[in-house]
């Protein structure tokens, strides 16, 4: 590390720009995976027509080309040098060129299209199945997983398939013209043919060294380029924070000692890349050299004619690109089965929970909410609720009350089968949830959650979201009713304001009560709400009272409470501990009743979520005791 | 486009459609950015370039004479054809002396092989080398330069745009050289030398052999500039849809909550197909270009073959002079359809070095006065006299609403001021104004009576810090996180400020204790954690402002109280002021002030402020849930 700054302290500064590890997924793994390669098969399979047209193509494209140096050889021997010239013969031969360049050109426009398009459709396909299967996979999967990582699989991984793909059809082109040039020189003369031949070895035993050294160049040029990359895109979102705390100058060194080593990496890896150049320009002037000496001592000895040695020219101008693009391919090999296999990873993630197979789908429900001694957790052995019993009765709101842990936020998920019950039943109207399509359960029941997930688009998109028949004037109405609509209007654009990266131009109150506005239009009977909690200022929170009351109207609530204002207004409050019921009541019973919920309640925090740990120990022990 | 505004009843999600006028949107943006003229940016480029000198010396040169032993070649293999036949200088010639004649040609031919690609190699590799040099020295230009832009400028333009800029637009300036302009010396040499060779030995095959040049020429710059244009549209699509992946991902609790995963699905297919549309588009238009110049160069193949052929026939040509034409056609034919690349790089680097010179020729809004002087704070009080601010029109239209009107205070030293009001009131922009990160539009800032505008920006930084809510958190170790301010801290004084900022304990409990990393790879903190790491940061430097703006919202109560008593010490020695939404944090604060559109409203102590009855009262009493009583009596008595 370079000295940074005057000072010195004996030891570097605990300083560092950007991440210190590459965030490139890639590894290289073996070029071929039985299993990866069966399973992409089925999605190629729907294009089999076409692969064996595009393999066709590539066939008579290949054929073309290897075709047009014997022309010129038959025209050369046969029409202007034999029996001292003959012009029909050279017009038969014209002839017979201009039909090989067409069928050329319909096979290299078609092998390319076909091959091309087949390409990206099975990877549209692919991308598309990792999407739909997301969609269905379990939450508990979801939730451990890093959004980056799968998008990383989404795009990158994929992408670097469809190079493969795309790939993989012309190097069986490759393939077969280097060996069509092989078997023609050899059938033309094979003396000379064999002579010529001599210099591919060369070439593979080159190849073979440089390969791995250049493979190892290339990927640390790539390498040093994410670092580098990572440490800029660092330096631009922090920046406020560089220049708040004086950093500039540490961190400017810092950078240039990245980017010095990514110049370097590139330096070293161009060298590699162009090392290849002077040698096989050797080996093709060494070939066309022993063409010209042998084949022409040949000639003047009648022993050849002059054409083939001409095709011999041809061909070895030919013959290393294909040998260069197979060796590149061999890479695209390793990188897409690594791909392939990471993509599999999600294809196969177990859909955890699916629709019984008489499962129903009633078009409207009640709202009578049962649990029946529920007993569940996420970690086997460690129940989160244990053995919870209640009911909830059509239009009646519920609030539940407890310390973070309690088991909340678990009730909710039940109800919505994201999870499903160790032991005991969940039931709506009387049926058990698992006896209903999941899709029903979306639909008739909404939740508002503590995070007002926005997506990118119009707060009009955002407020009717999947309720697809919801009209303009629908969507204001629920944003007038929860009291969302004053700052709207008051937007440039109203209800067609775009929300940027999720909804960032707004602040959180409002996120939250475009959020009511959705479960509003989605017009569900049972409504679950996690309360939105601290970050909110007590200027909004009014605001999403007063929505909240409105929203709850006519339904069956489930509220998780944080702010007394709703605790208040429940029909009756559920105390939650340790996953068990410890109380339940009207607020005024339960303030009678002097228990937990009163003792939290005498603390007069305007949240639960305020109470400081120790105060809400005290009052739990305080509990206990009586 | 127009669609954005329209009703749809009937439903079809729009998500897709207004996610591309978001797209759009943000490229008009861009264009008013000045994208300079093209040749100027290019010439720019090329003196970058010429920092270089001897390097871009040696590159032209080996791209010259890689050039000149290509032209050599088709006429040595002709020469060895008509050897071999037995002739000379167009005369017979007895077997012995062809054969060595032939030995001959084969050493030069071996030989300009070699040279070719010797030089070949010194042309790729000098320009690579030399595109990469201009690579890192923009990179650090770009990297210095964002590093000190102020904030107007980084509210201004995304983040996610300045990225681009240093990554995509970096790359298009530094392959300049090598695929554009080195590859223009060699093909007009190459093309050049050829046309000389082959039209002053035989017009008619001369012009039949180059027949195909300027076809393919100019349908291989097209098509690249088509395919170029395809490109972008299919990246800004494939954009939307990486977009719609990610949200869904990241909202997937919400999809499942209202079942809308089919809606979901719908939405991603409408993308995909966009996408799809274009990446057809794309291959068809490959396809068609790539075949189409094949065939061009193949008739030029068949018609010099034909022409060629009749001359030999009347024996105008030997057999060999045929070989050269043919073999100059192969030579030519790579070169000539790499031409698109070039224009596409060119093309390429002139707008993506106009974007990128953009950004480099900004000068920091704020910077340091001619005469600037270091801060030299004797007492440390801070006083805002008449300030006011709005901020610059540029990017909002034509009238701003200033934000701050008239405020004026002062804190001194050990003492706290307390900043209230609703959000957008104007409170963090108090706390910007002191460190210069804006500077004021109207009324003076001091500290001890010195203008802040007059001390130099690393000094006054240095003096002022801010504790801010959403803290920047670097994936790097913890330890380093703490001391980013000061990088020489020692052990101790990171140990001191974390037990300071109450989290001492928390890092105590991880295996790697201060070692741990931070971010994906190590520990993932929580609002609260994030909040407190920030407050070590400053409490590890000696401020004369200590600034905490709104930093302690996630951070519950009882830790806060810790905290502040923790800083008491330190708060003694500075002025500081305290932004909050909790007015508990701000109890015991010397004075507090409530802000309200930029105005100040009211101002006093806690009690007055109840007292009052004012904006401050109203807050207090939504605060308490009771509201009649504070809060501290029954905290007593719940303690008992």
């Amino acid at each position: 590390m370079t000295d940074t700054t005057g000072q010195n302290a004996g030891r570097p500064p605990r300083a560092v720009v950007g991440s210190q590890i590459s965030q490139d997924e890639e590894m290289f793994g073996a070029a071929f995976d039985g299993r990866v390669l069966r399973r992409f098969f089925t999605y190629v399979r729907p294009y089999r027509a076409r692969i064996y047209l595009a393999l066709a193509a590539v066939l008579i494209f290949t054929g073309a080309q290897l075709a047009i140096p014997l022309i010129i050889r038959y025209v050369i021997d046969e029409a202007l040098i034999a029996s001292g010239g003959n012009s029909a013969l050279l017009t038969l031969a014209i002839v017979a060129f201009s039909a090989v360049i067409v069928i050329n050109y319909g096979a290299s426009y078609l092998q390319d299209r076909l091959v091309g398009l087949t390409g990206e459709h099975v990877i549209f396909d692919l991308r598309r199945a990792m999407f739909v299967h997301l969609q269905h996979v379990a939450l508990a999967f979801m939730d451990k997983t890093e959004i980056g990582r799968m998008m990383s699989r989404l795009q990158g991984d994929v992408n670097s398939l469809q190079e493969f793909l795309e790939n993989s059809i012309t190097a069986i082109g490759d393939l077969v013209l280097l060996f069509g040039i092989i078997v023609i020189m050899l059938i033309l003369n094979f003396e000379l043919g064999l002579m010529t031949l001599s210099v591919v070895p060369t070439l593979l035993i080159v190849r073979l060294i440089w390969l791995p050294r250049a493979r190892h160049a290339f990927r640390r040029a790539r390498e040093t380029n994410s670092i580098t990359n990572g440490a800029l895109a660092e330096g631009i979102h922090a920046v406020r924070t560089v220049q708040g705390m004086g950093r500039e100058t540490i961190n400017f060194a810092l950078y240039q000692d990245k980017a010095q080593e990514n110049l370097a990496a590139h330096l070293r890896s161009a060298k590699f890349a162009q090392a290849m150049v002077p040698i096989v320009d050797t080996l093709t002037g060494a070939a066309m050299g022993i063409v010209v000496v042998v084949g022409g001592a040949l000639v003047l000895d009648d022993a050849l004619d002059i054409g083939v040695m001409i095709a011999f020219l041809f061909y070895i101008q030919r013959f290393f690109d294909p040998i260069r693009s197979l060796t590149i391919q061999y890479s695209v090999m390793q990188r897409a089965m690594a791909s392939g296999q990471r993509i599999l990873e999600v294809l196969e993630v177990p859909l955890a929970i699916a629709d019984k197979p008489d499962a129903v789908t009633p078009s409207s429900i009640v709202g009578d909410i049962a649990f029946e001694k529920v007993t569940f957790g996420y970690v086997r052995n460690q129940p989160v609720l244990k053995d919870i019993s209640f009911t909830v009765k059509s239009g009646e709101t519920v609030a539940l009350v407890g310390p973070t842990g309690s088991g909340k936020t678990s009730v909710t998920a039940l109800l919505h089968r994201f999870y499903d019950v160790w032991d005991g039943a969940v039931t709506i109207d009387g049926r058990d949830v698992r006896d209903y399509a999941k899709a029903s359960l979306g639909q008739h029941i909404a939740m508002v959650l503590q995070d007002p997930f926005l997506f990118t688009g119009t707060i009009f998109e955002n407020i009717r979201y999947r309720t697809s028949g919801a009209t303009r004037l629908d969507v204001e109405k629920s944003a007038k009713v929860v009291g969302a609509h004053q700052f709207i209007a008051l937007l440039p654009n109203g209800y067609d304001t775009m929300l940027i990266q999720q909804g960032r131009n707004l602040s959180q109150g409002q996120r939250q009560l475009l959020s009511f506005a959705r479960a509003l239009v989605a017009d569900a009977k049972i409504l679950i709400l996690d309360e939105a909690t601290a970050s909110i200022d007590s200027y909004t929170e009014r605001q999403i009272q007063i929505g909240l009351a409105h929203l709850l109207e006519g339904r069956t609530g489930i509220v998780i409470a944080h702010r007394l204002a709703t605790v208040r207004g429940a029909d009756r409050i559920i105390v939650l501990q340790e996953g068990g019921i410890v109380e339940t009541g009207t607020h005024d019973a339960l303030i009678a009743h002097h228990g937990l919920y009163a003792r939290l309640y005498a603390l007069n925090y305007a949240s639960f979520d305020d109470i400081p740990k120790d105060m809400l120990q005290d009052a739990i022990s305080a509990k206990a005791r009586t | 486009m127009a669609e954005g505004k329209a009703e749809q009843p009937g439903g079809q999600p729009r998500g897709a459609i207004s996610l591309r006028q978001t797209a759009y949107q943000g490229m008009s943006e861009d264009a008013s950015h000045r994208v300079g003229d093209d040749a100027a940016v290019l010439w720019r480029i090329i003196r970058l370039a010429l920092r270089y000198r001897s390097r871009v010396a040696i590159a032209v040169g080996a791209t010259i004479a890689a050039a000149l032993f290509q032209l050599v070649i088709p006429g040595f293999l002709g020469t060895a054809v008509d050897n071999a036949l037995g002739l000379l200088g167009g005369g017979s010639i007895p077997p012995e002396i062809a054969r060595g004649a032939l030995f001959e040609v084969a050493m030069l031919l071996l030989g300009a092989s070699i040279l070719r690609g010797g030089f070949t190699l010194l042309h790729n590799y000098g320009g690579e080398a030399i595109g990469h040099l201009i690579a890192y020295d923009l990179r650090l230009a770009f990297y210095g330069k964002l590093q000190r832009l102020s904030f107007s400028f980084h509210d201004r333009v995304h983040s996610g745009e300045l990225i681009t800029r240093g990554m995509l637009d970096l790359e298009g300036v530094r392959m300049f050289f090598n695929t554009g302009l080195l590859r223009l010396v060699l093909l007009v040499n190459l093309i050049g030398g050829g046309a000389y060779l082959l039209l002053s030995s035989d017009l008619l095959l001369g012009v039949l052999s180059f027949s195909f040049v300027p076809f393919v020429a100019w349908h291989s710059s097209t098509a690249r500039l088509r395919l170029r244009a395809l490109w972008l549209a299919l990246q800004e699509r494939m954009g939307i849809l990486g977009q719609i992946m990610d949200e869904n991902l990241s909202g997937i609790r919400v999809v499942r909550a209202f079942g809308a995963e089919p809606y979901e699905i719908n939405k991603y297919d409408m993308a995909a197909d966009d996408a799809m549309i274009i990446a057809d588009q794309r291959i068809k238009t490959r396809a068609a270009s790539t075949s189409v110049m094949t065939f061009a160069y193949f008739i030029a193949m068949g018609l010099v073959l034909w022409v060629g052929g009749l001359r030999v026939l009347d024996g105008a040509m030997t057999v060999g002079q045929l070989t050269v034409f043919l073999t100059f056609i192969t030579i030519l034919q790579q070169p000539v359809r790499q031409l698109g690349l070039l224009v596409n790089a060119i093309a390429r680097a002139s707008t993506c070095g106009g974007r990128l010179f953009a950004v480099l020729d900004l000068e920091p809004a704020i910077q340091d006065q001619v005469d600037a002087r270091p801060l030299n704070p004797t007492n440390g009080t801070v006083q805002f006299k008449n300030v006011s601010f709005a901020y610059s029109g540029a990017h909002a239209g034509a009238s701003v609403p200033p934000v701050l009107h008239d405020i004026s205070f002062t804190v001194a030293r050990g003492k706290v001021l307390g900043i209230v009001g609703p959000p957008g009131s104007g409170k963090s922009t108090i706390a910007h104004l002191l460190p210069r990160y804006y500077d004021p539009s109207g009324g003076r800032i001091t500290i001890d009576g010195q203008d802040i505008r007059e001390a130099t920006l690393e000094t006054l930084r240095q003096a002022v810090r801010i504790v801010q809510q959403d803290a920047f958190l670097f994936t790097a170790s913890l330890e380093n996180n703490i001391a980013y301010g000061d990088p020489w801290a020692d052990d101790g004084m990171i140990q001191d400020a974390a037990s300071t900022a109450q989290i001492d304990g928390f890092v105590g409990a991880l295996p790697q204790g201060y070692g741990t990393l931070v971010g994906e790879r190590g520990v993932s903190l929580s609002g609260g954690q994030k909040q407190r790491i920030a407050i070590a940061r400053a409490a590890m430097l000696h401020a004369t402002v200590l600034i905490f703006d709104d930093s302690t919202a996630a951070i519950d109560a009882e830790t806060e109280q810790r905290i502040r008593e923790a800083l008491k010490t330190h708060m003694e020695s500075c002025a500081t002021i305290i932004i909050s939404h909790r007015l508990g944090a701000l109890r015991h604060a010397d004075e507090i002030v409530f802000l309200e559109a930029g105005r100040l409203v009211e101002r006093g102590t806690h009690d007055s402020l109840v007292s009052q009855g004012g904006h401050y009262a109203a807050l207090f009493a939504l605060q308490s849930h009771e509201g009649a009583e504070p809060p501290s009596s029954t905290l007593q008595g719940a303690a008992q």
